[in-house]
């Protein structure tokens, strides 16, 4: 298929034109007469997206989200690769469970599914998981993360970081020491004094940062910090980079923006793990992703069914959705922050995550012969996020009502059109054909 | 809006003298009697009453003789209206039991209040007696209840308003002395 | 302000707090008629929504709403909703569509009864009687009810007919001692108190105190006997202590935990002649109160419950009987 891209601003820059041959970009004027093309004036092209932390939730909780729609939403927010979780049920700790997702995603064809593996078996703390197994496996699985729990036996944490540099694996924690969080409800702080719920101190994602960062150096192996959450953290890993540890970061569009002043209403739509924390936490986590502290943004996309976030708070699930907003969302939190571009969202949120997650078709440039995932923006569509107009089935968005002006326009994957104009087309040819281009 | 004065301050205490007299005639004397306000303007009238009956009956007291009594519970248009202040419910110390309770209210209108006042009453004891003062009767009466003892008997459409102002309860801005007024109704 | 649920202390302002302490005052004066029973509320339904055993709460709330000639529907749900496949919203809708005129409502979980009154599944007005450990405001009500009239002698409202306001507890110093961090009582009673100008003390452990205490309008001290000797107290409001708490380390012992917060006989002794003794029950003696002190005629233990019904008949009228007129 040719495409022809008319007038995009790549990066941010100058109008030109890109051109699509054979799912790679072409030299302008190469590729002849195109089959589809795309007026893409006032549009932004960026490398396609990349999220580094979703659930979606199959095998095992397909009412909640299932690889097919999670994709679709994927392609919505304009994310041409996601990385899916391993707490599913049965947990994504084998190969056979990994391959299975993986072949769910290649199916699909809306995005590129890429499984992480668990750590431990059934995410229980205890043993290894079958980590060389994974990596072997047709999913060729390269990050291992038990979220959704802390990998918290620090001699368990210290041998799996070992055990991953054999295949050049990593290790993704979800930084929460369990017995300064039991019952958490949500941040401590002044709001939760007053709210009679129990807190999630910062103090217990710092403690288990700050030992990591020194176990990972210690063992010169590579270590990722799943959604950061407190301005402590940013300093340890700060000066955990400065040391030279071999450590990544992220963050969450909704930990940017949203503090816990909102848990107020007692609505669950803001009940998430980490929880929302305080205005300060908000801005210090802003300034990492300016000044490279934090790595990547991912959403940590956790679609619920309705009635576990349609009860009462202490009873509720924790999670937001956010692949489909998260441009939007971004764009909105860093509107303040100078210095935050185009060339900065493709980054944090494409080429950061494309490098540490091993994705080399994603987070390309936009030089010809590259593999064709690109998204188009569009930067002036002021609308009101409504999480009915969604693809997943997770309707638990917290930025309801939310007045933004970002909007993905078109997303292409391996060179296909499956979004365009907002829209969904049509999977990639592949998940047919089985040609997927990698 | 028309207003004018009905009553003035001179008559309304004679309406009160004239009434207490009536009171103390109809019961044979001061024996037995409990004169319990409605609310907010019932109960300075019957205080007045009281002091009044005081005066011509040596040995009264006036205090012992007087109460309240708030009705605002036993109203029956508590949805409707909207929520009202809860006024205390005083009862002199010897009861009403077997006693002639006079109700005093300023205005006698559709007769609910009373019906109301009834109510309550029969919820604090058993009076021997109840009977009813009220300073102005206005009619348009929607209940069958009329008054023992009226100060004066006052047509009005029933588009007019008629307001009672007591030194006790309204000496606020304005006031001049004791009056009756009605407000609105044709030119 | 216009108060169409009570779901935390913080909903009343001083005005409406002296309205609802004046009101049960005249609610009180219905235990002593002939007939203990008021019409204000025939033809209503008050549902008692518990999701949490109380029966002391329970039968309060119920007694109130029938002293009001409410009819009263009592639902018991314990434990979760969500584990009992009902959803709060299923059992908010169901009440809705019964038609029922209040809701009071007991829940395990904090904020369960915002959600209720917020999420737009019902529109009656909904009464919180404690949700975790959030608050209790018709606990602190009572206990404030309980305060005004042993400081200011009865009834302490407004003259009759008068329309003045009653007295708040402006000057007064109440010391709240123990768990704090997990009492829906003393969330609720340093608001209230605040609210009604009281000089609040919380004395405490600094484990049973929450992180961010020092942002109440109360002053916190860790010395028990230091503290009654700086603020002389008017009242001391002695909180229930679980002793399962000490498996998690909140304190050590039992033993402990009375010999430095328990109220004994000599910190009886130590407080002024003239201070109260209050616990919102049940007690622990031995523990957090001594017989001593619990059986003192200082003790307004019992007074504390039997103000709760008049209080909660203040509450539901006022919630229940349409909006405000002034
Ligand atoms: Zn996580």
């Amino acid at each position: 298929m040719r495409i022809r891209i008319a007038g995009a601003r790549v990066l941010g820059g100058q109008a030109q034109d890109i051109e699509i041959a054979d799912g790679r970009l072409a030299e302008p004027g190469s590729a002849g007469r195109p089959d589809l093309t795309v007026d893409a004036d006032g549009l932004i092209a960026l490398p396609g997206l990349v999220d580094m932390h979703v659930h979606l939730r199959e095998p095992g909780r397909e009412d909640a989200e299932t690889v097919e729609t999670g994709s679709r939403a994927a392609a919505r927010g304009g994310f041409t690769a996601v990385l899916a979780m391993a707490n599913t049920q049965p947990t994504a700790d084998t190969a056979g469970v990994v391959e299975q997702v993986w072949r769910l995603g290649r199916e699909s064809g809306w995005t590129q599914v890429q499984p992480i593996g668990a750590v431990t078996a059934g995410l229980e703390g205890t043993r290894l998981a079958e980590l060389g197994a994974m990596a072997r496996s047709a999913a060729g699985v390269r990050i291992f993360s038990d979220d959704g729990h802390c990998v918290s036996d620090p001699l368990l944490m210290r041998r799996a970081l070992e055990y991953v540099k054999g295949f050049d694996g990593m290790i993704a924690q979800h930084a929460q020491e369990p017995r300064l969080t039991e019952g958490a409800q949500m941040n401590e702080g002044v709001v939760s004094a007053e709210l009679g719920l129990p807190g999630w101190p910062a103090a217990a994602e710092e403690a288990i940062i700050a030992r990591d960062v020194l176990l990972a150096q210690h063992v010169g192996a590579r270590l990722h910090i799943c959604h950061v959450s407190t301005a402590g953290s940013v300093e340890i890993i700060r000066w955990a980079k400065s040391r030279g540890a071999r450590i990544t970061a992220e963050v969450t569009p909704h930990h940017l923006i949203l503090t816990d002043d909102l848990v107020r209403s007692y609505d669950p739509v803001y009940k998430v793990n980490p929880p929302l924390r305080t205005a300060e936490d908000a801005a210090a986590l802003r300034q990492a992703v300016l000044d490279g502290t934090i790595d990547v943004i991912a959403t940590d996309h956790a679609p619920h069914p309705a009635e576990h976030k349609c009860c009462e708070w202490t009873a509720a699930a924790m999670g937001m959705v956010g692949m489909e907003t998260a441009l939007a969302v971004v764009r909105l939190a860093m509107r303040e922050e100078e210095g935050f571009g185009w060339d900065q969202v493709a980054r944090l949120m494409s080429r950061n995550p494309a490098r540490i997650a091993g994705l080399p078709g994603q987070g390309h440039g936009f030089e010809p012969g590259a593999h064709a995932n690109i998204v188009l923006v569009d930067p002036g569509a002021p609308h009101t996020i409504d999480p009915a107009d969604s693809a997943s089935l997770g309707r638990n968005n917290p930025f309801a009502g939310t007045e933004v002006d970002t909007a993905v326009h078109s997303t292409f994957l391996y060179g296909h059109p499956v979004v365009l104009d907002g829209e969904l087309q049509a999977p990639h040819p592949a998940s047919k054909e089985d040609t997927w281009p990698l | 809006m028309r207003q004018r004065t009905v009553l003035d301050e001179h008559e309304i205490t004679r309406a009160v003298t004239r009434i207490a007299h009536e009171i103390l005639e109809h019961n044979k004397g001061p024996q037995d009697l409990v004169l319990l306000g409605i609310p907010t303007r019932g109960v300075p009238l019957a205080r007045r009453l009281a002091e009044r009956i005081a005066g011509i009956e040596p040995g009264v007291d006036a205090e012992e003789l007087t109460g309240s009594l708030d009705i605002t519970m036993y109203r029956d248009d508590l949805r409707r209206s909207g929520r009202r202040k809860v006024h205390a419910t005083s009862i002199p110390a010897a009861g009403i039991d077997d006693k002639t309770v006079v109700l005093v209210d300023d205005v006698l209108f559709s007769g609910r209040s009373i019906r109301a006042a009834l109510d309550a009453l029969a919820a604090l004891g058993r009076p021997r007696a109840v009977r009813l003062a009220v300073l102005v009767d206005r009619g348009h009466r929607q209940y069958p209840i009329r008054a023992d003892h009226v100060g004066k008997n006052l047509p009005t459409a029933a588009s007019e308003r008629v307001d009672v102002r007591l030194r006790e309860t309204d000496a606020a801005d304005g006031f001049t002395g004791d009056e009756v007024l009605i407000t609105g109704g044709e030119e | 302000m216009a108060l169409t649920s009570l779901l935390s202390a913080s909903d009343l302002d001083r005005r409406t707090a002296v309205e609802l302490l004046d009101l049960a005052e005249e609610m009180a004066t219905v235990a002593g008629r002939e007939v203990k029973k008021l019409p204000a509320l025939r033809g209503r339904t008050v549902v008692n929504l518990f999701f949490e055993d109380s029966t002391r709460t329970r039968i309060s709330f119920e007694a109130a709403a029938k002293r009001l000639s409410a009819d009263v529907i009592n639902f018991a749900a314990k434990g979760s909703s969500v584990s009992k496949g009902e959803s709060l919203q299923d059992t908010a809708q169901t009440l809705a569509a019964m038609g029922v005129d209040g809701v009071v409502v007991r829940h395990p979980g904090s904020g369960a009864p915002h959600r209720l009154a917020q999420a737009g599944w019902l529109e009656a007005p909904i009464i919180n009687a404690g949700d975790g450990t959030h608050e209790h405001p018709t606990q602190a009500l009572l206990d404030a009810f309980t305060l005004r009239r042993v400081l200011h002698g009865e009834p302490a409202s407004g003259a009759a007919g008068t329309g003045a306001d009653g007295k708040d507890l402006a000057g007064a110093t109440v010391m709240i001692v123990g768990d704090v961090l997990h009492s829906r009582v003393a969330r609720s009673n340093v608001r209230t108190l605040h609210t009604l100008g009281a000089s609040v003390v919380l004395v405490a452990p600094a484990t049973l105190l929450p992180w961010g205490v020092e942002s109440w309008p109360c002053q916190v001290r860790y010395d028990l006997d230091e503290a009654i000797a700086e603020f002389a107290p008017d009242a001391v409001m002695m909180l229930r202590i679980q002793l399962e708490r000490m498996h998690q380390a909140f304190f050590p012992n039992a033993r402990e935990y009375t010999r430095l917060w328990g109220l004994s006989a000599a910190r009886l002794h130590a407080l002024p002649a003239d201070a109260w003794v209050m616990h919102p029950g049940p007690m622990n003696r031995g523990v957090e109160i001594s017989a001593a002190a619990a059986d003192s005629p200082r003790a307004l233990v019992l007074d504390q419950v039997a103000n709760g019904v008049a209080v909660r008949m203040a509450t539901l009228y006022h919630l229940l009987t349409g909006e405000d007129s002034h």
